[in-house]
């Protein structure tokens, strides 16, 4: 193993270790590199590159940032690189891998980078809802940056359309089912050409989806250790229930797997009237919808609540002192309330912080889209996302089960029954 | 003992390859299969022997025995049909026919299209409502197929977009080997007055076995390897309905970093693959030569 890896290391650095010696003697400069996913459309390498060309103006510090792909991906690569001894100095990956992250050992938590006094006051400037998983074993692990909370996206028209009041969006889950089911349209054949609610059953996205209709029963999916998952109760069950319900019963909703990639277009082509997104999505679609719409929180069983999502920074082991110190510095100056505010104006996401809300600029702009308001005054009923140990794992037990619930060949209940069973399993090494 | 130049010169010779398929191939698969008799090393714990258990664990895994009958189903399809389309291909563009060199082009164009390329092609195809193949069959009045989110039909589609990849390239085989099949052969039978379907049973296809041997060792190799329209089109959705060998390898190696397991997982395949590789080679080979 190691006389391989000595190879292709040796193979893989001698040219480019000439070719890069005169900048190395040059200076000494901090270089870091930075992995983020994409999971929204729109412009978003443009914005992050221009955040790191301003970064270095100002402080010296180049960092290259590389897109990596989806969430998924890029934690696969992030990983992968760093096991192989190089890899980037911090990375926007998943808030809630964090107890898998740090179970493989190799992040840095933000004490030990170190913090004074000030860092403390900065961490306690963000969202709290942001923050639930960034702590662990008494330690901060993580940054809320790009984050975001699932609401919908309405199509105004089709409401209309339907005889729906476009500005009275469902509350209840019983509204919801109702409005929905108005909201299908069918041609002559019966076929369907418009859809009533889409929500993403694709593996990745499932368990977000899922996340969001646990909290709308009031449940909560996992303890905060990150060990135990509550997936076969009754109010889980009651969720995936509801879930299945609007394809089974209602036929609101396509029956089988609906993917993440497949909402946006579906939505802005009007192939389905609702569809459950991300708020990071909201600048994508205003640019795009060619009719009107709305953006409304999820409707509960009894009333709106919703799950958040989105990534944090991560800063990891392999990096020097002066590296971490560097990419701490460069987290603190993406999150000062003004850039946080230039990001979610940008991108849709949910600024970070209360005090991004306060900036003239962001007070401006919520004035002239109220859209983006939404998700703000929405955070107050949100739950933080599920987050195990293992986390993928129990990801993939969850999302088996709800493709074979929506599917159609395991009932709700058994299908939670055997998610708790696979998880119970994953878990087990990681209860004492 | 004095080596002589001949023989150093040999194994300089063979260096070159020696240690790339060495350090690539051999070393590898060796580490690969003492991993997997040791547990995933995580964090602060690092790995132990556990013997056969990561074995053991793998029967137990409704994940891995559901991936094995999906593939066996995926390679008993996707080989004889690529097989049999591509020498109906290669024939049909052998004979003269106007469009020739265009039609042996639109052929061959899959195979020279990377495999995210298809994929990402295909999944447009398959996009229920105002898919390509949903479009059209709705001209003849048929619903709606969520060809890639129905468990039904996900394998099957996976299966379709493999032979699709497939065929051309095994036909470029067939039309090489056609092209040197001596003309003499038709003209003799052809005063024998043979009939054409007779011709082609017991000349041609005769002829052709030395290389159907050869495109069946690279279909089988493929019906394993081949899973990249996975990662792009399902990702082994909807509830492991498309969950291939290869494709739980990777997830559970990169997505899981359970090492132990893929290292196990690994193993199965190899020896899969070289159990057919020698039935292929062993049994077949001797047979396939036309006497």
């Amino acid at each position: 193993m190691l006389r391989r890896r000595q190879i292709l290391a040796t193979a893989a650095t001698t040219p480019l270790a000439t070719l890069a010696a005169p900048a190395v003697l040059r200076a000494q400069a901090i270089k870091l590199s930075f992995y983020y996913p994409i999971a929204v459309g729109g412009p978003i390498p443009a914005i992050v590159d221009g955040y790191c060309k301003q970064f270095q103006q100002e402080t010296g510090i180049e960092i290259s940032p590389v897109y990596a792909g989806n969430y998924a991906e890029t934690l696969t690569k992030a990983v992968t690189a760093i096991r192989a001894g190089s890899g980037p100095h911090f990375s926007v990956l998943l808030a809630a891998e964090m107890h898998s992250l740090q179970d493989m050992d190799i992040l840095v938590s933000l004490d030990e980078i170190g913090m004074g006094a000030d860092g403390k006051k900065w961490l306690e400037g963000f969202y709290p809802a942001f923050m639930a998983n960034s702590r662990a074993a008494g330690k901060t692990w993580s940054v809320p940056f790009q984050r975001s909370t699932a609401i919908n996206y309405y199509n105004k028209a089709a409401f209309q359309e339907a005889g729906l009041d476009p500005e009275n969006y469902p509350k209840t889950w019983a509204q919801l089912a109702a409005a929905a089911e108005k909201l299908v349209k069918r041609d002559a054949s019966g076929r369907v050409t418009r859809w009533g609610t889409k929500m993403a059953s694709d593996a990745g996205n499932a368990q977000w989806t899922f996340g969001a209709l646990a909290n709308q029963v009031e449940h909560k999916l996992m303890n905060d250790a990150g060990t135990e998952v509550y997936f076969n109760q009754p109010k889980a069950i009651e969720a995936l229930s509801f879930w299945h319900d609007l394809s089974a019963k209602y036929k609101a909703t396509p029956e089988g797997v609906s993917t993440w990639a497949s909402l946006s277009p579906d939505f802005l082509e009007g192939n389905s009237a609702i569809i459950q997104h991300t708020t990071g999505n909201l600048t994508n679609v205003r640019d795009k919808a060619q009719f009107p719409f709305g953006v409304a929180g999820l409707p509960g069983k009894n009333g709106p609540r919703t799950v958040v999502g989105g990534g944090n920074l991560y800063f990891f082991k392999n990096a020097s002192k002066p590296e971490r110190e560097a990419s701490l510095r460069f987290a603190r100056w993406i999150s000062t309330p003004e850039r946080a505010a230039d990001w979610s104006m940008r991108t849709g996401y949910i600024a970070t912080s209360p005090a991004a809300y306060e900036t003239p600029v962001m007070k401006e702009f919520t004035a002239k889209v109220p859209t983006a308001n939404v998700a703000r005054n929405f955070l107050p009923v949100a739950t933080g996302e599920l987050s195990t140990f293992e986390n993928q794992k129990v990801y993939k037990a969850l999302t088996d089960n709800i493709q074979a619930a929506l599917s159609g060949t395991k009932t709700p209940a058994k299908a939670m029954a055997d998610a708790q069973t696979d998880a119970d399993r994953i878990l087990k090494p990681f209860r004492k | 003992m004095a080596l002589n130049r001949a023989t150093i010169q040999g194994w300089l010779l063979v260096l070159p390859a020696f240690v790339l398929l060495v350090a690539f191939t051999h070393w590898p698969a060796l580490t690969t299969l003492v991993d997997s008799f040791y547990s995933t090393p995580r964090g602060a714990r690092a790995a132990v022997f556990v013997g056969l258990d990561n074995y053991i664990a793998l029967l137990d895994d409704p994940v891995f025995l559901q991936a094995l009958i999906n593939n066996a189903i995926y390679a008993a399809a996707t080989i004889p049909i690529s097989i049999v389309l591509a020498l109906a291909m290669a024939l049909l563009v052998n004979g003269a026919l106007p469009g020739r060199p265009f039609l042996r082009m639109a052929y061959f164009l899959p195979t020279m299209l990377p495999m995210i390329a298809v994929a990402n092609i295909w999944l447009f195809f398959f996009t229920p409502d105002y898919g390509l193949f949903d479009q059209v069959l709705s001209l003849f009045g048929a619903g709606r197929h969520n060809w890639l989110g129905d468990a039904d039909t996900a394998l099957g589609a996976m299966i379709a977009v493999a032979v699709w990849k497939e065929a051309g390239f095994f036909m470029i085989f067939y039309l090489a080997a056609l092209q040197t099949m001596p003309a003499d052969l038709r003209e003799a039978a052809a005063l024998e007055g043979s009939s054409r379907f007779n011709f082609f049973r017991r000349v041609t296809l005769p002829l052709l076995m030395p290389t159907t041997l050869f495109v069946l060792v690279n279909a089988v190799i493929n019906g394993f390897r081949l899973v990249d329209h996975v990662v792009v089109m399902t990702r082994g959705g909807p509830d492991n309905a498309t969950t291939l060998l290869l494709y739980y390898i990777y997830e559970t190696g990169f997505r899981f970093w359970d090492t132990a397991t893929a290292a196990a997982l690994t193993v199965v395949l190899l020896t899969i693959l070289a159990a057919t590789a020698a039935i292929q080679f062993g049994f077949l080979a001797k047979r396939v030569h036309y006497r």
